[in-house]
């Protein structure tokens, strides 16, 4: 698996919000390839973590690594240059609402790249056929969708410019069981058909399962725990433990004050 | 202890707010200027900014235009210099209350649109999204609005100024027996284009104002429905306190003699 430089790498990586520290010294690595998937619970920084390494947020302290490059001081065109690496699903979609079905799956294509719109449709149309979307969706508004849709759509955007990494945001959040399994399975094809390395921060122990090849564990803003799947129930971690099995009982203390 | 730790809080707050938005005034010019463009995007918020509030800064600038002509009327009246009330009309629609009733009014209904629009954009995660897709979301939201603006606004105000002397001009003669031809010629003869043209520029500036303010709320709104209706409500009351102390400024400014 680990053949020179892992594809992205996050070194002692730190973020606070005022007094409140969400990132703690966070180090990760994720091979070329492989599928990570980041579990905590609700507040733990994980959507944060992504964000660091997209750039949306600044780390306060620790480096961020893509392909043995350092991209946390990337600015202007390096870094929208670097932005083409990536895919993301985020977790209610957020689709463009005053765009198309085809023209937010084109987006990437038609404002990143510069291609022509028809040629852009025509590989929008591709995409959504390969999250099982007919092209008359292709003409619909994305508020007349369902949840389960936005989310197709949301993946076929993702993987429109052809990322070599897609994040993955609570993939399976807010869908019922059965269209949560639909949308793990599109993401265990997608990832397989085209061979990228993908990180995924969820919450839903199912769906972790099933798309992780490696499982780490963030609680209050630091790694406790990673290794690949098959021994996330054998992990003689108390916190792993009490995490994926569900109990309000054990080291993780809920606060459930604000 | 308490009293400083609580008013240093404030001007922490304050120095905060002043430095997101200088930062975030300056990335916003800096954009302007620098390629790409978005044309097509810039012409859609003309039409949105511009072109829709044309029955709104109408319709007031009409009824300002007309309220004014009766109220020089009855004051001047006491002197009997009841004759200058196509003048003083045409001057202080010109040089105040076009640019000024046409800055509140689209800072009203432009702001707020803006603010709410960008706003839940921000808290659905869809400007986080233009950033994963290679996209400057200030050159793709904010660029063709402040743009959009900065051109619509000066047209706004010219067609504002023409409806607000005809507004005069209506009650002048209609219920205040002045004759037509004297009154558009007083009017005409007495205008300099000093007036015409503070006027524009003063709309140009509010214009700037009313996009920036509704951009920069909406950018920064958190939460979900409330921080949008916050950020709605923000923009459109510092869009207006921004226009009134900018008016005055500029009044002075160009004035200077």
């Amino acid at each position: 698996m680990t053949n020179g430089t892992p594809k992205v790498e996050l070194r002692g990586v730190k973020k606070r919000f005022g007094n409140k520290v969400v990132l703690d010294g966070v180090d990760l690595k994720i091979d070329a390839g492989q599928s990570l998937v980041v579990i905590g619970g609700s507040g733990t920084g994980k959507s944060v973590m992504i964000k660091c390494v997209l750039g949306i947020l600044r780390p306060d302290a620790g480096q961020i690594f893509v392909d043995g490059e350092e991209v946390t001081k990337l600015r202007g065109r390096a870094r929208d240059a670097y932005l083409k690496k990536f895919g993301m699903l985020f977790q209610g979609a957020a689709l463009f609402d005053s765009l198309r079905v085809w023209e937010n799956v084109a987006f990437g294509l038609i404002q990143g790249r510069g291609m022509d719109r028809k040629q852009a449709k025509d590989i929008a149309i591709e995409k959504l056929a390969k999250v099982g979307l007919s092209a008359d969706v292709a003409m619909l508004s994305p508020s007349e969708l369902s949840g389960g849709m936005q989310k197709r759509v949301g993946l076929a955007r993702a993987i429109a410019s052809d990322p070599h990494i897609i994040f993955f945001d609570e993939p399976t959040t807010g869908l019922d069981p059965i269209m949560a399994d639909v949308i793990n399975d599109l993401i265990v094809s997608t990832v397989e058909r085209m061979g990228v390395t993908t990180l995924s921060i969820t919450h839903d122990m199912a769906s972790a399962r099933k798309i992780a090849d490696k499982i780490a564990m963030l609680y209050k803003g630091k790694i406790i725990w990673d290794g690949p799947t098959e021994h996330i129930d054998s992990s003689g971690n108390a916190f792993v433990d009490q995490f994926i099995h569900g109990r309000a009982d054990g080291p993780i203390k809920m606060e459930v004050r604000a | 202890m308490n009293i400083f730790a609580a008013i240093g809080r404030v001007v922490l707050a304050f120095l905060a707010q002043v430095g997101r938005l200088s930062s975030f005034t300056a990335s916003a010019i800096i954009n302007c200027v620098r390629p790409p463009v978005y044309g097509w995007l810039t012409l859609q918020q003309i039409l949105r900014i511009g072109y829709f509030s044309l029955p709104v800064v109408g319709l007031t600038a009409f009824f300002t235009g007309g309220v004014l002509a009766l109220q020089i009327f009855i004051g001047s009246d006491r002197y009997g210099a009841e004759a200058f009330v196509p003048q003083i009309v045409v001057l202080g629609i010109t040089r105040e209350l076009g640019p000024v009733i046409a800055g509140l009014m689209v800072a009203g209904r432009v702001a707020a649109a803006i603010a709410a629009e960008i706003g839940t954009m921000r808290v659905t995660e869809q400007i986080d999204a233009l950033t994963t897709l290679s996209t400057n979301p200030i050159k793709y939201l904010v660029v063709p609005r402040l743009i959009a603006a900065v051109v619509s606004m000066p047209i706004l105000v010219a067609i504002a100024d023409s409806i607000g002397v005809f507004g005069g001009y209506t009650v002048a003669t209609q219920s205040l027996n002045f004759s037509g031809p004297v009154y558009l010629k007083n009017t005409m003869e007495f205008v300099t284009n000093q007036d015409i043209t503070s006027g524009l520029i003063k709309a140009a500036v509010f214009g700037f104002i009313i996009a920036l303010m509704g951009c920069y709320n909406g950018f920064h709104s958190k939460g979900g429905a409330q921080g949008v209706g916050a950020a709605t409500t923000n923009a459109v009351v510092s869009a207006s306190i921004l226009i009134l102390a900018s008016n005055y400024i500029l009044t002075s400014v160009i004035f200077a003699k």
